[in-house]
């Protein structure tokens, strides 16, 4: 059970008590309540379907945000085996919103990078909130060099409300590192996939977004701008964020009809926080199918199909 | 008459009908406040000296069509896709008002103006964005124009400028905007392998998408003095922080201090210096 409860999940939270509630009455008591319990199971059971395919984009922005959403080091946890932590940028200092490392995904070597949040304040100030600085973006290319080097597909795992816009990130070139990465990547030899796992916050999270196939979970977001810096923009009022979710259209299947993204991986009903381990089979079987398609490019022809999936981008 | 002086009675000119003379306020004004120094100029001298303020050398924006003209040869310049038009992808609200007055104030169609001309006799392939079109903000076509740009100096190994005036990313056409970023980016790394030159000067203001891809991807970067050039919005980093920052904070200066740029360059000797770098890389060493 979630620790922490969004306003359209309370529903689901009271039926979700009062069977438990029965649960535990009937063991006490020893009478048989099977037919309630499973009546309120089915309808429990429905209630999640009806909340879960009708979300708002605002509602996904919420999930995509939660706290107890795995996180970059969760997954590598699930996902891959072997995971080798990697530090540093060689040059000023190592950013902990931002990981990465070498690892296996069923037994082959990859390397690993992806932005990191925490699932509570403590977790969240140690890791910025998971908003890189330049050290951070600098790690990040450092790491997928050397895959390039050593032949590894680089899995890049996106989930930041952008990059940090501190003085210090000023002064070592936020702007110049995001760019940096935007160039290099485009040219890296070797495969990358990309997928959204949670918060796809502008630049800070498109300097980890550029590669060979680029998919999202169901319930992650990908924008421009937050929804409330949008709202803020259009109307002087950050608490019509809820609205801007919706014109900004930055949600997986909005931006999957209009060819922006190259997938969609499914969450399992009530969204990846309540199923890490449902959500990681979903990706691994992605990864999987995905890493042998590319595997069988050549690598000239590789970069060059990535030059010319990012050429059509805003071609009407 | 000094008995006028007394009269009880105020007197009007009558004024006819038809004859009503035009406001003064919708002609261009004649005189601009400096913002640097507060010194009152003449705006047709300002216009002379580049829009440069002849007391503290304070940078006016200048317009694209302004840019191009201050930089390359007289009558070389030739605009290169000129009919490419705005557009809506996402019916963003509000949008396409919105583009419509800005083609209105600035007589462009988007935020930037690309094409040929020589710059002291060099040829090269240029861009300047517009600050005064949605704050010179990066959509589908700048994103496009700077590819098809770029597309161009691959084709005819010419060199390629672009400056740079922009607030960042275009809200209005979403995740579309953001992907330009990377688009112009992996454009500009294919110029870098075919080792063409590309000079990025950065003027008042370039912040945000513009500033985190093209701009400072330069083999040589530049920038006017005093101009803006930050990542975040200063308000954003002073929430972020909860102190004040320096005032030099996110200028030319401040870049150059912190070695991310190559050189400040006043504009009055952008010409000069950029036909420099065009005869440095017009043959081999």
């Amino acid at each position: 059970m979630p620790n922490v409860i969004l306003d359209f999940e309370k529903p689901l939270l009271e039926l979700e008590n009062r069977i438990a509630e029965l649960k535990q009455y009937a063991g006490e008591k020893g009478i048989d309540l099977a037919a309630e319990i499973n009546l309120l199971e089915n309808r429990l059971r429905e209630l999640k379907k009806e909340i879960y395919e009708n979300l708002t984009p605002w509602q996904r922005t919420q999930l995509a945000r939660h706290p107890e959403r795995p996180n970059a080091l969760d997954y590598f946890k699930l996902l891959f085996t072997d995971f080798l932590p990697l530090c540093g940028d060689r040059c000023y200092g190592d950013d902990p919103a931002l990981v990465g490392g070498i690892a296996r995904f069923e037994g082959v070597p990859v390397t690993v990078i992806g932005h990191m949040k925490g699932h509570n304040t403590k977790e969240n100030l140690a890791r910025n909130f998971g908003m890189p600085s330049p050290e951070g973006f600098r790690k990040a290319l450092r790491l997928a060099q050397q895959a390039e080097k050593f032949g590894r597909p680089v899995i890049s795992l996106i989930d930041t409300p952008g990059a940090y816009s501190g003085a210090g990130a000023e002064e070592r070139g936020q702007a110049w590192a995001i760019a940096n990465n935007l160039f290099a990547f485009s040219r890296l030899k070797t495969p990358i996939i990309v997928i959204i796992t949670g918060e796809g916050g502008s630049g800070g999270a498109l300097a980890l977004g550029v590669g060979d196939v680029l998919l999202m979970l169901e319930n992650s977001i990908f924008s421009v701008i937050s929804p409330e810096g949008c709202a803020a923009i259009l109307w002087k009022d950050a608490q019509r964020a809820p609205e801007a979710a919706r014109v900004l259209k930055l949600t997986a299947s909005e931006l999957l009809s209009l060819g922006l993204i190259d997938g969609v991986i499914p969450e399992p009903l009530g969204g990846a926080h309540r199923d890490p381990e449902g959500t990681a089979d979903n990706i691994r079987a992605e990864i999987r199918q995905r890493l042998q398609e590319l595997r069988r490019i050549d690598t000239e022809q590789l970069v060059a199909a990535r030059w010319s999936r990012l050429r059509r981008i805003g071609c009407f | 008459m000094l008995k006028d002086l007394f009269r009880k009675q105020k007197r009007y000119i009558t004024v006819r009908p038809g004859t009503v003379p035009e406001r003064e306020e919708e002609k261009e004004p004649l005189w601009i406040k400096c913002p640097g120094c507060g010194e009152i100029l003449y705006v047709r001298e300002l216009e002379k000296g580049l829009k440069v303020c002849s007391k503290c050398r304070y940078h006016f924006r200048l317009s694209a069509p302004e840019r191009i003209a201050a930089t390359v040869d007289d009558n070389t310049f030739q605009e290169l896709d000129g009919d490419l038009q705005a557009v809506d992808p996402l019916s963003f609200p509000a949008y396409r008002p919105k583009l419509s007055s800005a083609e209105q104030e600035t007589g462009m169609r988007d935020a930037i103006l690309t094409g040929q001309g020589t710059i002291e006799g060099w040829p090269v392939l240029i861009g300047a964005l517009e600050p005064n079109f949605i704050m010179g903000s990066m959509g589908c076509i700048v994103g496009e124009k700077i590819t098809r740009l770029i597309e161009k100096a691959l084709k005819e190994r010419l060199p390629v400028i672009l400056f740079s005036a922009s607030g960042g990313a275009r809200m209005q056409e979403g995740v579309f905007s953001l992907m330009q970023m990377a688009k112009t980016s992996a454009a500009i790394a294919r110029l870098h392998e075919a080792g063409i030159l590309y000079v990025s000067v950065l003027t008042d203001p370039t912040t945000g998408g513009v500033l985190a891809s093209f701009a400072t991807l330069g083999d040589i970067i530049l920038a006017e003095p005093g101009a803006l050039i930050g990542f975040a919005g200063r308000r954003v980093t002073e929430q972020t922080l909860k102190e004040k920052l320096p005032p030099d904070f996110q200028t030319a200066e401040f870049c150059f201090n912190h070695g991310l740029i190559d050189l400040i360059v006043p504009r009055n000797e952008m010409r000069q210096i950029l036909a420099q770098i065009l005869s440095l890389h017009s043959e081999r060493g």
